[in-house]
């Protein structure tokens, strides 16, 4: 099962390090991380989406919890939360196909951020099922390059007044 | 009023203000500056050990004999590396620490520099927490961090990394009064609810177990263990880590439980129906098969850690919180209630039992079992203060299955990380935090070859322990694991053609030194050695073949054990009358 962890911590050096190892050590892989600075400059959220059963994963949170550096972790339910994930492809577009390819960056409301000769660079945000899927499509053309930010995900309006 | 002064300096002030009274250190480059600061100390006294490895097992034998920090401090680089074995320990057993390892300077960080070692990122999984620190100004509060955090909680390990431009800058000194930590609270109290549930399950419990753990010494819940044990006539179990939380000349005490556990014990905890469980960690050298492991009982487990509770075992009634508010919580509850105590079926059947399946060895003509090496040392210093260290292996299980302690912090022993060469320097610290204790350091051939450098800080400092090794010729437990296990294949466990003289090698110390061949010299001459004022070996020529019994062999069930007396598991040969009186 694929967790989505929030964990907001002290904007200090080798904070992350903390946090990564401890994946590291139980063998757990990391499917994405996404870290940056939240509306207080001491602090940091980072969103970590892992895949695990249940009982590792409370043992990983509670782990996490002892760091000294962790303020607060949610296991984000993805019915209370909402994630963003923010991708550029950067794909072969001959003049012919270039059309196509600005057409279907529409219908997902992407948007066009770079012409080459050979090639169009795209920048998408939105779910993982939503770039999943403009992936799937663009790669009929040929992706060059791509490069994905990780999800960063925040429990919805009520569940955050109701944790503070 | 804030003054202008180096980081070296701060760093004294800050440890004087702590009341640290002892530091072991070793100096080098990038550490003098410390060192030097340090000369002019009046309160604190800086015993320098012959290796790093021993100045850190020096400063956890201080805190586990005293509960108090006595910190390490080494320089960068090989220094820095040489505490890794050091730490884990102390990480694996929850001692609380403080140690300092210089650094190069700032500007070269990260280059390889000549002794140059990234110790924070190197020590990240076995401390607690760790710092390097970047700006002289942030020192005073970065150490009241280290200490309050080493301290409170489940204890630990912190590491303080000091480059030298840290510790030769200058700041303007102040040391703060409080420290600002907003991810760290441990909780301490033990929430009422569970805690009232816990009392009742207590209460109606006829075959009760309390089982525990080194938790209940770093909890200083010792008093309130022995409060709730006479209460409600519960039995006590207490692990390699929990021994001295609980007075074992008392009739509720009923051993350690685990693969050298007696049977009894591990048959009580086969049996009971609410298995208290408190500042354990259940560890699978306790724990056997977990699956069979207390498995008709009920679990209440009080933990200062939330990670602890319900990670290898589930748990009916979960209690975060420090040993001794939570069981003086239960004591009230209980008295609150005039429960009264239903065990006294249960505490029969256990003397019974123990009656029938006590501890046991064979002794052979001319032989020194080194078991009866363990019960002369217990019984002749039975009388006095005195704290009992061990290495590891076979001389480790029989020196915690044969003394008989009675006070807290008395016994000194590597557990989660089960260290050999620990004993000696964990002994050295002990007794600088101890003074007024006789100090014995129980110790195998293999074991005390580990780290008998330190033979020279004892001697140097006046540090008068006791050395008594059972002198086997074998890395003893290793064998008998090979005899067991591996066909008497002996494998590179052999030790005899390559042991010093440990006569002369104390002679060469200046140690008083004795070797014990003949069992009729035992008593006496150990009685003399240990009566001696300074540090003493004693070479103690045991029975070469020996096994540690009883045993359950890894991943076994614990009443399925090998060995000792009688034979088969214990569970084939109870009394069925007293049984079912017992499960009503
Ligand atoms: C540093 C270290 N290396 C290896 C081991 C594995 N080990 C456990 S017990 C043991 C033998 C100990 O022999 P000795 O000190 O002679 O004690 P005995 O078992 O004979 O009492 C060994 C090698 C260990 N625990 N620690």
């Amino acid at each position: 099962m694929k967790h989505t962890l929030s964990v907001l911590v002290e904007n200090k050096s080798g904070v992350l390090t903390r946090v990564t190892s401890l994946f590291a050590r139980r063998g757990f892989n990391i499917d994405s991380l996404a870290v940056g600075p939240t509306e207080d400059p001491t602090l940091s959220r980072i969103t970590i989406v892992v895949s695990a059963e249940d009982t590792p994963i409370e043992q990983i949170t509670k782990q996490l919890h002892k760091l000294i550096n962790v303020i607060k972790i949610q296991d984000l339910d993805p019915a209370e939360s909402i994630d963003r994930e923010l991708v550029l492809f950067k794909v072969n577009a001959t003049p012919e196909r270039r059309h196509e390819i600005i057409e279907i960056a529409n219908v997902f409301r992407a948007k066009i951020i770079d012409v080459g000769r050979n090639s169009l660079t795209i920048e998408a945000t939105g779910s993982t099922d939503k770039l999943q899927a403009m992936e799937d499509l663009f790669r009929a053309y040929g992706i060059k390059e791509l490069a994905r930010t990780g999800k960063i995900a925040l429990a919805r309006g009520s569940r955050d007044s109701e944790a503070r | 009023m804030s003054e202008r002064i180096t980081g070296a300096e701060a760093l004294v002030r800050c440890l004087e203000a702590e009341g640290v009274d002892t530091l072991f250190g070793y100096p080098g480059g990038v550490a003098l500056p410390i060192f030097d600061a340090l000369y002019d100390s009046k309160q604190i006294r800086t015993i320098l050990p012959r290796h790093e490895q021993g100045v850190v097992h020096a400063s956890d034998g201080y805190a586990r004999a005293t509960g108090r920090i006595a910190p390490a401090l080494v320089t960068s680089g090989p220094g820095a590396t040489n505490t890794i074995t050091g730490l884990a320990n102390a990480y694996m057993d929850s001692i609380p620490m403080v140690v300092f390892t210089a650094q190069v300077s700032q500007a070269v960080l990260g280059t390889d520099a000549f002794q140059e070692s990234d110790i924070t990122g190197i020590t990240l999984p076995i401390t607690k927490h760790n710092y390097l620190v970047k700006d002289p100004a942030d020192l005073p509060a970065v150490i009241k961090e280290a200490f309050h955090i080493a301290s409170t909680g489940r204890p630990g390990p912190v590491l303080i990394d000091l480059p030298i431009d840290v510790s030769r800058g200058e700041l303007d000194f102040e040391y703060p009064e409080t420290v600002h930590l907003p991810g760290y609270k441990p909780t301490t109290k033990g929430h009422s609810r569970q805690i009232k549930q816990a009392a009742g399950l207590i209460a109606k419990a006829r075959r009760p177990l309390l089982y525990a753990g080194g938790g209940v010494l770093a909890g200083e819940g010792t008093k309130e263990l022995k409060e709730l044990a006479e209460l409600m006539q519960i039995p006590v179990v207490t692990t390699l880590m929990g021994k001295g939380a609980f007075p074992e000349d008392h009739h509720l005490w009923i051993g350690m439980p685990g693969m050298h556990g007696a049977k009894y014990t591990n048959y009580t905890i086969t049996e009971t129906d609410l298995l208290i469980a408190v500042g354990v960690r259940f560890d699978d050298r306790v724990t056997g098969k977990l699956s069979s492991f207390a498995s008709k009982a009920k679990i209440i487990h009080i933990d200062v850690d939330p990670a602890e509770i319900g990670k290898n075992k589930a748990v009916d009634v979960p209690i975060v919180g420090d040993a001794k508010p939570i069981l003086a919580g239960l004591v009230g509850e209980l008295r609150k209630s005039a429960a009264d105590p239903k065990t006294e079926a249960w505490v029969r059947a256990i003397d019974d039992w123990r009656k029938q399946f006590p501890l046991h060895y064979h002794t052979v003509e001319g032989h020194i079992a080194p078991e009866t090496v363990v019960q002369v040392i217990d019984k002749l210093t039975m009388k006095q203060k005195r704290v009992i260290c061990t290495e590891v292996g076979q001389n480790q299980m029989w020196a915690c299955q044969y003394t008989h302690l009675t006070e807290p912090r008395t016994w000194v022993s590597s557990g989660g990380l089960g260290t050999m060469g620990f004993g000696l320097p964990a002994a050295m610290g002990a007794a600088v935090g101890r003074p007024d204790h006789l100090v014995i350091d129980i110790a195998g051939d293999g074991s005390i070859q580990m780290n008998s450098q330190e033979m020279a800080t004892c001697k140097i400092n006046d540090i008068p322990v006791k050395v008594v090794i059972l002198n086997n010729g074998y890395l003893g437990m290793v064998r008998q694991w090979q005899e067991l296990f591996y066909d008497r294949r002996y494998a590179s466990s052999v030790l005899d053609q390559m042991c010093p003289d440990f006569v002369k090698l104390a002679d060469a110390y200046g140690w008083k030194g004795y070797r014990i061949t003949d069992p009729a010299d035992l008593e006496k001459t150990l009685k003399k050695a240990l009566a001696e004022d300074g540090p003493v070996m004693i070479d103690v020529h045991v029975e070469r073949e020996e096994c540690v019994f009883p045993m359950v062999a890894p991943g076994g069930s614990i009443d399925e054990m090998l060995g000792g007396v009688p034979g088969a598991p214990v569970s084939d040969m109870l009394d069925d009358d007293l049984l079912e009186e017992v499960w009503e």
